[in-house]
């Protein structure tokens, strides 16, 4: 009964996604106020029939409805309940379910917080976002139905996949989507700009705060994602240029880039038609990757099961989607070229270098990823690209865009005098250099040329960011308190610097070692003993383990006991790798359990990970650089002064 | 033209080669380096008499299939039967590889369940399982009498596969993908 | 020329001394680092996108054995890749090898770099050439 209303509600939704998207539109069209005005509930409207479809499929994991075939398929009576309710998005329908749901709640959020746009604006961006929900609403119900039926009913289900069952995983998915279908937001708002022919500055003001919370998501949601393939996949490493990770980094490149590009265009109305680019590559590159994963098209770990059929289905979707907003974008953009000019050394040059490195990158992420693929149809053979190609690709756009981000910040717009700059940027840069020969030296006793690189531009990175914070502090005369959104990209920057440090560090020094143990043998790995204690049987909810207890100590003096695993759970009967941790913020100590070997010991592998944890601090504090800068005041439209087109906002200054 | 149309015409490239990837096929389907080339030389015992070696000498002089199975392969129990009907009807000699396995459990899988080959090859620790590429079981190769390999199946046999693939390349009378 | 453009890039970017005394296969600290080096660029074929230094299934562990007795008879890295390469195609190796193919793949970074290079050159001396004041914004500080 539940799974029938499930599917009802889908099927409602679906017509008020297509009503959200036509009357709107027309009514926009024709200066209709009341149709613009359906836009609105009929958002409202699809957003509680797919959050009821959501409840229903929750509702049938967390009964064990195991006539539900995806919910047969992907739990099990033994699952813990969070893992029933994270399963509900563990594969292909479920998490499709996701991307809808946390559109809808997107549209809503700009239904709502829309208040100081103008009404045919708005009524567009809504409409936009409609047919977007239109086609992902007809592929879940023409192709992926989360609630079809398993006739007759299992008795128990397949369980899922041990590798999701895992608290990381019940938030990183949710985490993710939010900001991959985020930036359709800035994709709704690039469309409607292009179809009223308005592309002033506002548009680019009211884009920002959405397209910054959206990055935010999507920099917390890969950070889980890769700190879970950290702890849970049992090698220790925590990034693997896989398809599926590609998929995410990619919109993210972009995304950065089009925010950055977004502080030009508000500023000085500079780089319209490339900002608009790349608000419609962002949504795009996540249309993208969600065909990527979901196609059957490339080998991936954590590619979801899935079949050509569907793959045809999202590929005729993402060439309506992108090839109509480019099509737009070739009518619109010849008219928006502007005179304004800028010096070499300003703060719109940075930002330009920030772009093209950026989309360097990411064109160099999408060539690895995609490569393969054309050689094999091109030529017949098979090759694979992984890490070594693009651990080395990735890098030689990355090293410059590292050391401009220290001397953009502090570079004015227009033009900025050349020896104000250097006089600012002398201290920092002193201080890079010799720090970035220092650290390595004193702290792990080795350098090469890679590692000083990047300690150096990592203490670059940081100095730099904190110098205009540190001056607000000090508040010395004549120097405005900072404002928010300034100290949101400072601490963003700041951010960066962390997971450069980190990256750099646990690369060049991290320590990894295989070796045999048994029970009361002792191992020596990067000036640590690891004792195993015993190795004895444990038994989880739905899986049996093989569990080491492994002392750790240095220099004789205890630090810690971790207790590596080897589960096997029971129902899908794979064994799963759990690592022991000792964490912190210094370094990571990490062993797992490899095979056994028939003398009664195991083969364990132990990781020493120098900063490791500063690869996702990193990232935390970016994100977090995010939030301050939307907090900004500027941001806070008043809600009185409705702009109709050509009057002013009342706002505060930049 | 207006040189905003070129994000339009690279994403349509882009889109057409998605398109022609979709229907490419499995990604995951390695196909053999040996199509083409001669079988990869080896000599081992034998399953069931260690004293007596087979070999890719064996081989030569009419088609051939060689077949790598083990006991711990569920799939190689599926396809038996159909190996078994194969023998029988004689038309093709049939080698087996036993890959990886234990000699006592794989003579009594093969006295259980019947022995479809001329003889089985026992590759223990799995060195002339890699000389031939393979990296699941089952794998099964086809042999023309010249010894070079014609084709090669990933996963468990069947009629139709059978008909498909091996009985249409022999009929044809050469190499192809 | 190329041969030794990415070996000292592979020299310089990589990091050769991470991961020491993977399973003790050699007393030689040299013959081990090539051990560890050459089994984290190998395809595990039986795997999804795993290197066979990071899987435990049992083809992952023949390969390693492989690989460490092709190194103890002396073969070099080359040698070693060919091996691989005859058995099981170009596939299983993760760092692509340089020939014809895809020697675009390993020259596409610096090129790209190259490209925007130029289109920033481009920007640039046109944006120089503008009034610099000629805008319609508010001014303030910087951001």
């Amino acid at each position: 009964m539940i799974p029938e209303i499930g599917q009802f509600a889908l099927i409602l939704a679906l017509s008020l996604a297509i009503f959200q998207t036509i009357f709107p539109l027309v009514g926009a069209h024709r200066g209709d106020v009341a149709m613009m005005r359906v836009g609105r509930s009929a958002a409202a409207g699809q957003f509680v029939f797919v959050a009821i479809a959501f409840g229903c499929l929750t509702w049938s994991f967390l009964t064990s409805d195991f006539s539900v075939l995806y919910v047969a398929n992907h739990s099990q009576l033994a699952l813990p309940t969070l893992y029933k309710v994270s399963a509900v998005w563990g594969a292909h329908e479920g998490s499709l379910l996701l991307w809808i749901f946390v559109l809808a709640a997107w549209t809503v959020a700009v239904a709502s917080f829309s208040s100081g746009l103008p009404d045919t604006f708005a009524a567009r961006v809504i409409g936009v976002l409609g047919f977007l929900s239109v086609g992902f609403l007809l592929f879940a119900l023409l192709t992926s139905n989360p609630f079809d039926r398993l006739v007759p009913a299992a008795a128990d289900g397949a369980d899922l996949n041990p590798l999701l069952q895992d608290p990381g995983l019940a938030i990183h998915p949710p985490l993710l989507y939010i900001g991959y279908v985020g930036f359709s937001v800035a994709f709704a708002f690039a469309i409607a700009a292009m179809i009223s022919g308005d592309l002033d500055q506002r548009w680019a003001k009211w884009t920002r705060p959405w397209t910054t919370v959206a990055w935010m998501f999507l920099t917390l949601g890969i950070a889980l994602g890769s700190w879970w393939a950290y702890y849970e996949l049992g090698w220790g490493g925590w990034w693997f240029w896989d398809a599926v990770e590609n998929a995410s980094f990619m919109p993210w490149l972009i995304g950065t880039a089009l925010i950055h590009s977004l502080a030009v265009t508000e500023k000085r109305g500079l780089f319209k038609s490339w900002t608009l680019l790349l608000s419609i590559s962002a949504f795009s590159l996540s249309l993208l990757g969600t065909f990527l994963v979901r196609s059957g098209i490339i080998v991936s770990v954590h590619a979801f099961a899935t079949d050509p059929t569907r793959g045809f289905f999202i590929l005729t979707f993402l060439a309506v989607v992108v090839i109509g907003a480019l099509a737009l974008f070739a009518w619109r953009a010849p008219a928006l070229d502007s005179d304004a000019g800028f010096a070499p050394l300003s703060r719109e040059t940075f930002l330009l270098l920030n772009n093209v490195l950026l989309v360097v990158a990411t064109t160099l992420v999408l060539m690895g990823t995609l490569a393969p693929l054309v050689i094999e149809m091109a030529t017949g053979g098979k090759i694979s690209i992984g890490p070594p190609w693009f651990n080395v690709a990735f890098l030689v756009p990355m090293i410059p865009l590292v050391i401009l981000l220290g001397m953009g910040m502090h570079t004015a717009w227009r033009t900025q005098d050349s020896k104000a700059w250097v006089r600012v940027l002398k201290f920092p840069a002193l201080i890079a250099v010799v720090l970035g020969v220092v650290i390595p030296l004193m702290a792990y006793g080795r350098v090469s040329i890679l590692l000083v690189v990047g300690c150096g531009a990592a203490v670059w990175i940081v100095v730099s960011s904190l110098i205009q914070p540190l001056r607000s502090l000090r508040r010395q005369k004549g120097v405005a308190r900072i404002t928010r959104s300034a100290l949101g990209m400072c601490v963003a920057h700041l951010g960066m610097g962390l997971f450069v440090i980190g990256v750099t560090v646990v690369s060049a020094f991290g320590v990894e070692s295989d070796r045999a143990l048994q029970p009361g043998e002792s191992i020596e790995v990067a000036g640590f003993e690891f004792h195993m204690k015993s190795l004895g049987n444990a038994q989880g909810p739905n899986f049996s383990a093989i569990e080491a207890e492994i002392e750790i100590r240095d220099n004789g003096e205890y630090v810690a006991t971790v207790r590596p695993q080897k589960r096997q759970y029971l129902v899908q009967k794979n064994w799963m790798t759990e690592a022991g941790i000792h964490a912190g913020m210094d370094k990571d100590l990490f062993v797992a359990l490899g095979d056994q070997l028939g003398n009664g010991g195991w083969s364990v592998r132990v990781q020493y990970k120098p900063l490791i944890r500063f690869i996702w601090l990193g990232a935390l504090i970016m994100a977090l650089g995010g939030l301050i800068a939307i907090s900004d005041r500027r941001y806070r439209v008043n809600s009185r002064s409705k702009s109709k087109a050509g009057t002013e906002t009342s706002e505060a200054p930049a | 033209m207006n040189r905003y149309l070129w994000p339009l015409i690279a994403v349509g490239a882009l889109l057409i080669f998605l398109v022609m990837g979709l229907r490419h096929g499995d990604p995951r389907a390695l196909p053999s380096p040996f199509i083409g080339k001669p079988a990869p030389q080896f000599e081992l015992p034998t399953l069931k008499n260690p004293e007596v070696t087979i070999g890719s000498k064996n081989l030569a002089g009419d088609y051939a299939i060689v077949n790598v199975w083990a006991t711990w392969c569920v799939m190689c129990r599926a396809e038996h039967g159909f190996l078994l009907d194969l023998a029988a009807s004689k038309s093709i000699p049939i080698y087996g590889i036993n890959w990886r396995d234990t000699r006592l459990e794989a003579i009594r899988w093969l006295d259980e369940l019947g022995d479809p080959y001329l003889a089985s090859a026992y590759d223990a620790d799995g060195r002339v399982g890699i000389d031939w590429g393979v990296y699941g079981a089952p794998e099964t190769f086809l042999v023309d009498p010249e010894g070079t390999v014609i084709y090669k199946h990933l996963g468990p046999l069947d009629p139709v596969i059978w008909e498909r693939e091996f009985v249409a390349r022999m009929a044809s009378g050469g190499a192809s993908k | 020329m190329k041969k030794l453009f990415i070996f000292f890039a592979a020299v310089l970017l990589t990091s050769p001394l991470y991961a020491i005394d993977q399973e003790k296969r050699f007393d030689d600290p040299e013959m081990q680092a090539r051990y560890e080096q050459l089994i984290s660029e190998v395809r595990c074929l039986q795997c999804q996108n795993q290197s066979i230094k990071d899987s435990n299934v049992s083809l992952a562990a023949d390969l390693r054995r492989e690989i460490a007795r092709m190194i103890e008879e002396g073969q070099t890295d080359d040698e070693i890749a060919e091996f691989l390469v005859v058995r099981y195609g170009e596939f299983a190796l993760y760092r692509p090898r340089t020939t014809g193919k895809t020697l675009v793949l390993w020259i596409a970074p610096f090129l790209l770099v190259l490209l925007g290079g130029f289109a920033l050159v481009r920007i640039l001396r046109h944006r120089m050439s503008l009034p610099i004041d000629g805008d319609s914004t508010e001014e303030g500080q910087a951001e």
